[in-house]
């Protein structure tokens, strides 16, 4: 088993080297090929291991010693279990749909064997980051998923706003990797170990260890989970370091699915999930975690409702599920997050995929306020988008009602602080949710088309490299509730590879809740149970009220925006954050690095004292020059001076 | 074992520079050009064996050669190589061979005397690494300065005889003071020139604290450490590329090495009471002058900033006093001569064609030169310290190190991550992506062959040594952890 885990990585790796050196010389027909062959064979190995892990047979291993350094073993291997053959499978096959679809996406773009180069690179990378036994390879792959981001962010590179959103991309995560690297030293420095089953073997006993500093005394490992959370926030793009995700959408389209939605933004979601052994052992952290995941997931949701670029949207929503995702975390209901992370992984990427195949159609137009009608036009792009946006809006039967149902009641049953917060957070949530998706949904599919004459006239279904993966991956939205909501409830499903505390397992308490009632499946317990409580009715509400806008009342939400006047406009502006950071952080670096060039380098170390001292010896040997003149009479006239002086100090020492 | 493979490492390439001298005139450019490499190569092959011959589980040295050189001063034709040196040295070789290749076209003028300038130099680094006694050691420190001092001054840009009238008296400023600790130290030793019997004296501390400030005064204005930094740039700027690899990649070097061969093991006791200034001046480097290099104009001063703030990461990880800190800190120096030599060769590609080393000349370089982007992203990359690159390696180690003794070591040091990106891929910006911004620009041609070579080569090291750095760190082991063992014990008498 050793040869698959090793090859599945790897032959995303070789395909992506193939492409990028190779490129020109297989061909654009060649370098898809290549790649899709290589992540295909990547999905069918990772359901091998899947089917292989579910019987049991678990992996922890290493590869090589990256380097040995003061008796520590910093080594590269693999952990396969039950939570990383989930991420396994989700990665390639959301990779796989997303090479396919780019055949046709990508079809006239000059850099297409580049782009086959990147996301087949970015597949090893993610796999590398999942597939990770200990914390060390965890950052390699994180960097590096993190480096493929920026490439392809700035995939259009002459693009202005393409090259300055990469960068920051890039910056904002450094600012959560900061806090990721110092957790790695933290725990280096506790546990003596990178590995994760020395160290999560040793927490309980590490648990009262604790670190005073000038902000008081603190629990070590409430530090390490608190800075190892601040690189989650970064790739997972939550409050506070969330600017950089909405940016991220001048990439071309499937990476805004692959890399940008399903798979690497979720990256700090899996990482809590994998160190719950740790975070378990700090209420604290946990309350971090909850009311961050918390405000994201609220506050990002109602930029949503302002957004008019229909890439925008689906960018906040993600933003928005991704706070859901870490409120889950918050309340030790680490098997609901990943759930939620699996389902959203399919309907989201094709909610992005299809906003592509829209996008494409439309001419890359991304307006909203330019589209419309387009459901008679397009009907695969349609009616899968249309599911999409049901799971996104949580109605039952589709696959998202049920991950995020199990968030909001997971909330629901925990007592831990921030708790209460956090569920009028995501049960507000919902409304806006279903609202801002079905605005998309009515002002892009239905009412009058409002393009312009050229672009109507060419409007068609998008060929059927580009439906076929919207198609493929509408399925799961659908049955993946059905298939595994009773073994993730039960616990049967991640086995070991979670720990919860048991004061905080809130998904067997909520597991207990659904079994023993109504005598019927758990599923239809939980459909039944769903449709008596308030987010089913709340998602409801946000469904009809958006028909109402945007089908029926259509002066309606500019008359609300208006009244609502500075609100909307707060909303509108994203509170301030990016104007805030860039005055203060960008505009005080750049500033403070003038002032210390100019000052400091230039004019104190160079200036006053290197030239300074060369300026000062130059005016000493200037004077003692005078002296110097080359006249007889003048150096005559001193000696006699001289002489006088000698001769009066001897005669008045006597 | 009886070997005289560092005398010929040593002595080969000064002698090959005498004999491309002796080609003349720019006439038979050609044949100096082809004897250069030649010899180059010849050299970087006989240093291999100092790899594969090397015994990694003794911190004693290796290779040993003794003579007796100057009987009456009792001073010794010493050298040996331990885990310190050896990959210094191999550092070394590398690059003269790269900097052969980077020097074939651009250079036009007075090319024999430009080829015969690297190899001597070449030879005179390899001494100092590997000299074991102090007057040689002395001989080789002042040597290299000349040919170094003749590349900026007769290849160098406008503004050159500023720039190496500054680096030669900062340098020989510092190690004026070094040669006077020599002094103090023959005649505390009963007349013994030895490095390797300074490390046994036992000396009391006021002198340990002179002797250390001293040493110190050389080293740091060689590493650069901040405030004595501010000759680099200007060297760099007027520097020809193949001037501003070497001095970035190996001479930089020079200063790490005084510090781990003279004043860890000779002071033990002022290193650990100075440690506070040698920690605090290290994180002024590498934060302040990450700032300084974010709002540079030259690419040239921007990288040479960076490097100066990338150094800050080699003297935290001595002074931090455990062997992550201390592996990491030759970690980065070895990284920092790949990618830094990179990205100055990767400006003089640009400087080539256009003439400017300025940023706003450039934007959208990417268009016309795909290929030269690819290498300037990858080197940038690993300059902003991406893991799987060389330039991960050693921060990461010293962040590892600096944290076990004090969290705001490796808090501060942390920043780089920021900091380090934020100048590297601002540069890139600006220069690689965006749109292509004059006709210039639009014309430029992408890298030759011979370009494609010596990037490719770096990029190569990069890599490998950012994916398994484990057989370097290895080699050096044992020695660090002798180094170690010598810094706990008191030198007090």
């Amino acid at each position: 088993m050793k040869t698959i885990y090793l090859a599945i990585p790897m032959v995303c790796l070789i395909a992506s080297i193939v492409a990028g050196l190779f490129g020109k010389k297989i061909g654009r027909k060649g370098a898809h090929t290549v790649t899709i062959g290589g992540v295909a064979i990547a999905f069918i190995l990772s359901m091998v291991v899947y089917l292989d892990v579910r019987q049991g047979n678990l992996f922890n291993g290493a590869l090589y010693n990256w380097a040995i350094s003061g008796g520590v073993a910093m080594q590269i291997g693999f952990l396969i279990d039950q939570l990383t053959a989930t991420m396994m499978v989700v990665v390639t096959f959301v990779s796989l749909m997303v090479h396919i679809y780019t055949i046709g996406y990508m079809h006239d773009d000059p850099g297409y064997q580049r782009f086959f180069c990147y996301i087949s690179l970015f597949t090893f990378a993610m796999l590398m980051l999942v597939m990770s036994n200990n914390f060390l390879q965890l950052f390699f792959g994180w960097e590096a998923v993190g480096l493929v981001s920026y490439l392809l962010i700035g995939f259009w590179y002459e693009k202005d706003t393409a090259i300055f959103a990469n960068m920051k991309a890039f910056l904002v995560n450094r600012v959560g990797d900061f806090g990721f690297l110092l957790g790695l030293a933290a725990v280096l420095y506790v546990f003596g170990s990178l590995d994760y089953a020395t160290v999560f073997s040793a927490a309980d006993g590490a648990q009262d260890q604790t670190l005073i500093s000038i902000f008081g005394e603190w629990n070590w490992i409430t530090v390490i989970c608190l800075l190892l959370f601040v690189g989650a926030m970064g790739k997972s793009a939550q409050v506070p370091l969330h600017v950089w995700l909405p940016d991220s959408m001048e990439g071309p389209t499937p990476i805004s699915a692959l890399i940008h939605a399903a798979t690497m933004v979720t990256a700090g979601i899996f990482l809590v999930a994998r160190m719950s052994p740790l975070f378990e052992l700090s209420e604290t952290a946990l309350s971090v975690v909850l009311v961050i995941g918390a405000t994201t997931a609220i506050f990002m949701a109602l930029i949503g409702l302002v957004q008019n670029d229909i890439k925008r949207v689906v960018a906040y929503s993600t933003l928005s599920q991704l706070g859901y995702m870490t409120v889950a975390l918050g309340v030790s209901a680490y098997e609901v997050a990943i759930f939620h992370l699996g389902t959203h992984a399919f309907f989201k990427a094709l909610l992005f995929l299809g906003a592509g195949s829209v996008i494409i159609a439309m001419h890359h137009e991304q307006d909203m306020r330019k589209m419309g009608g387009l459901r008679a036009i397009m009907p695969i792009t349609y009616v899968t988008c249309f599911i999409g946006s049901l799971a996104l809006a949580g109605i039952p039967p589709f696959a998202g009602f049920f991950s995020k149902d199990a968030i909001i009641e997971s909330v629901h049953f925990s007592d831990i602080w921030g708790s209460s917060y956090a569920y009028i957070a995501v049960v507000l949530g919902v409304f806006v949710t279903a609202f801002y998706s079905f605005r998309l949904m009515f002002m892009t599919f239905h009412g009058n088309n409002r393009a312009d004459d050229h672009t109507r006239q060419h409007l068609d279904e998008s060929p059927a490299v580009v439906t076929w993966p919207l198609i493929l991956l509408a399925i799961p939205s659908v049955i993946a509730g059905f298939l595994f909501f009773e073994p993730v409830l039960s616990g049967s499903y991640f086995g070991d590879s979670i720990y919860v505390k048991p004061e905080h397992d809130v998904v067997a308490a909520l597991y207990e809740v659904y079994h023993g009632k109504h005598g019927v499946g758990l599923i239809f317990t939980a459909i039944l149970h769903g449709m008596m409580a308030p987010p089913f009715w709340l998602a409801l509400a946000g469904i009809g009220f958006a028909w109402y806008c945007y089908c029926k009342n259509t002066e309606l939400p500019g008359k609300i925006y208006n009244a609502l006047g500075p609100i909307s406009r707060i909303v509108e502006n994203k509170y301030g954050f990016d104007e805030f950071y860039q005055k203060v952080f960008s505009g005080g670096s750049l500033a403070l690095g003038r002032f210390l060039s100019k000052h400091a380098d230039a004019g104190l170390i160079d200036g006053i004292i290197v030239n300074g001292t060369a300026r000062t010896v130059r005016m000493f040997s200037g004077m003692m020059r005078e002296g110097q003149t080359g006249k007889t009479f003048h150096y005559a006239f001193a000696i006699i001076i001289g002489l006088f002086a000698l001769v009066t100090i001897f005669v008045w020492a006597r | 074992m009886e070997s005289n493979l560092l005398s010929i490492l040593i002595w080969l390439p000064i002698l090959a520079g005498v004999l491309i001298l002796g080609t003349g005139g720019d006439e038979r450019a050609p044949l100096a050009r082809k004897l250069a490499l030649g010899f180059s190569i010849v050299v970087l092959i006989l240093s291999l064996p100092l790899w594969s011959g090397f015994d990694t589980t003794t911190a004693e040295m290796q290779f040993i050669e003794r003579a007796p050189w100057i009987h009456s001063f009792n001073v010794w034709y010493s050298l040996g190589i331990d885990g310190i040196s050896m990959p210094l040295i191999l550092l070394t070789t590398a690059l003269t061979v790269i900097v052969v290749i980077a020097g074939w076209e651009v250079i036009q003028e007075r090319v024999a005397q430009y080829m015969a300038a690297f190899l001597i130099m070449e030879g005179v680094m390899i001494g100092v690494f590997s000299a074991l006694d102090a007057v040689l050691f002395y001989v080789f420190w002042e040597a290299m300065l000349i040919p170094m001092f003749l590349i900026i001054g007769i290849w160098g840009g406008p503004n050159r005889i500023y720039a190496t009238i500054k680096f030669f008296l900062y340098t020989l400023l510092g190690s004026l003071l070094m040669l006077v600790a020599f002094l103090y130290l023959y005649n505390k030793s009963d007349g013994s020139f030895s490095i390797l019997d300074f490390h046994d004296l036992k000396i009391g501390l006021n002198a340990q604290i002179l002797i250390f400030l001293a040493f110190f005064t050389a080293f740091a204005v060689k590493v650069p450490m901040f405030p004595v930094h501010t000759w680099l740039p200007d060297a760099h700027v007027e520097a020809p590329t193949g001037g501003s690899v070497i001095l970035a990649a190996i001479m930089l070097k020079m200063g790490g090495y005084g510090f781990l061969r003279f004043n860890m093991p000779i002071t033990p006791d002022a290193s650990h009471e100075l440690a506070w200034f040698m920690i605090t001046l290290s994180l002024i480097a590498i934060v302040y002058i990450a700032l300084v290099a974010l709002v540079q104009g030259d690419m040239k001063k921007l990288i040479a900033y960076s490097s100066i703030s990338h150094m800050g990461f080699v003297t935290l990880g001595m002074f931090v006093f455990n062997s992550q800190g201390l592996e990491g800190a030759m970690m980065q120096m070895i990284s920092h001569g790949f990618i830094s030599g990179a990205l100055f060769l990767c400006v003089g590609v640009l400087y080539d064609r256009l003439h400017s080393r300025e940023i706003k000349t450039y934007s959208g370089v990417a268009t016309p030169m795909p290929v030269f982007a690819a290498f300037m992203v990858l080197f940038a990359m690993a300059n902003s310290g991406l893991p799987g690159t060389s330039g991960f390696v050693g921060e990461f180690l010293v962040i590892m190190g600096s944290f076990q003794v004090n969290a705001w070591f490796a808090i501060i040091a942390a920043l780089t991550l920021i900091f380090g990106a934020a100048y590297t891929l601002w540069m890139i910006k600006r220069v690689v992506y965006g749109a292509v911004v004059s006709d210039d620009v639009a014309a430029l041609k992408d890298v030759n062959q011979r370009e494609i070579l010596f990037l490719g080569l770096l990029a190569a090291m990069v890599l490998v040594v950012g994916i398994w750095p484990n057989p370097i760190l290895e080699v050096m082991h044992a020695t660090i952890d002798n180094l170690l063992q010598h810094t706990q014990i008191s030198k007090l008498p």
